[in-house]
């Protein structure tokens, strides 16, 4: 299709990684949404430290406190998943071994996550 | 195999200067704390996830994650935790300061540094101090 774009515009700026800059935004919207995020999870944290698990079960049943829960869960694991990819690309340098890694953070990521809101949406359904 | 041909041949010829070279500056201990604080916490992900697991199993599950994590081992690994999250906060905030165009001179960036280390400490030690002194656990 035409898009009236040269292919040396459509490549400029996109640099070695062919993504240009959209991981680093990403990596940046995602930070910017856990600062709050964090501060609620650690005040939460602190709340029920030492308390039961009655406690805990009630407090992440309340529907608000199971979507920011979900919220922090999966927001964290996306910054996470970028960030270790740059960890990745900057010191792993045979490509087999990055391909593998990365596909382990991937593998990490989906099991971690997919445990976390199973257990988070099973709490709300209690 | 066949080796690969794009591998650069050993030189015997003197390196620049790297790493191992110069003065450690405090912004260089930021920057690599903030990654390691990073990767410390996806091992806090998998800790986090069993925590909901254990909470979603009723009390014998939630009982055999304090098992674990309420034994000295266990609170150095959630100081660790506490601590890297405090930590990776202040230093992304910090960056994201950054990104925008503040403090990055160097003095400013120098003396921030300091300050992100000195905060990320009282941060997880008064978090700490609140829980030792009973005063956690007030969602109860």
């Amino acid at each position: 299709m035409n898009s009236g774009q040269t292919p040396l515009h459509k490549v400029r700026g996109l640099g070695a990684s062919h993504s240009g800059t959209g991981h680093f935004w990403r990596e940046r919207i995602s930070a910017v949404a856990l600062a709050p995020l964090s501060l609620w999870f650690g005040y939460v944290m602190l709340g029920l430290a030492g308390t039961s698990e009655v406690t805990a079960l009630q407090y992440l049943a309340h529907p608000w406190n199971a979507l920011l829960m979900g919220a922090f869960v999966a927001i964290s694991l996306y910054h996470m998943r970028l960030g270790l990819q740059v960890v990745i690309d900057d010191y792993i340098h045979s490509a087999g071994m990055k391909i593998f890694l990365v596909l382990m953070v991937l593998l990490a990521v989906l099991v971690i996550g997919g445990l976390s809101l199973f257990a988070i949406i099973r709490i709300a359904a209690l | 195999m066949a080796a690969n041909p794009q591998r650069p041949v050993a030189s015997t010829r003197p390196l620049s200067p790297h790493l191992t070279i110069y003065r450690w500056p405090v912004t260089m201990m930021t920057s690599i704390t903030h990654r390691a604080t990073g990767m410390a916490m996806a091992v806090g992900a998998a800790v986090l996830a069993w925590w909901l697991i254990s909470v979603s199993n009723g009390p014998e599950g939630y009982d055999s994650f304090h098992a674990v994590m309420d034994t000295v081992p266990g609170l150095i690994v959630v100081f660790g935790l506490v601590w890297s999250l405090a930590y990776h906060f202040f230093s992304g905030l910090r960056h994201l300061a950054w990104d925008l165009g503040y403090g990055f001179e160097k003095k400013l960036a120098e003396r921030n540094s300091v300050i992100v280390f000195a905060l990320s400490f009282l941060t997880a030690a008064a978090i700490f101090a609140v829980f030792f002194t009973g005063h956690g656990g007030y969602l109860q």
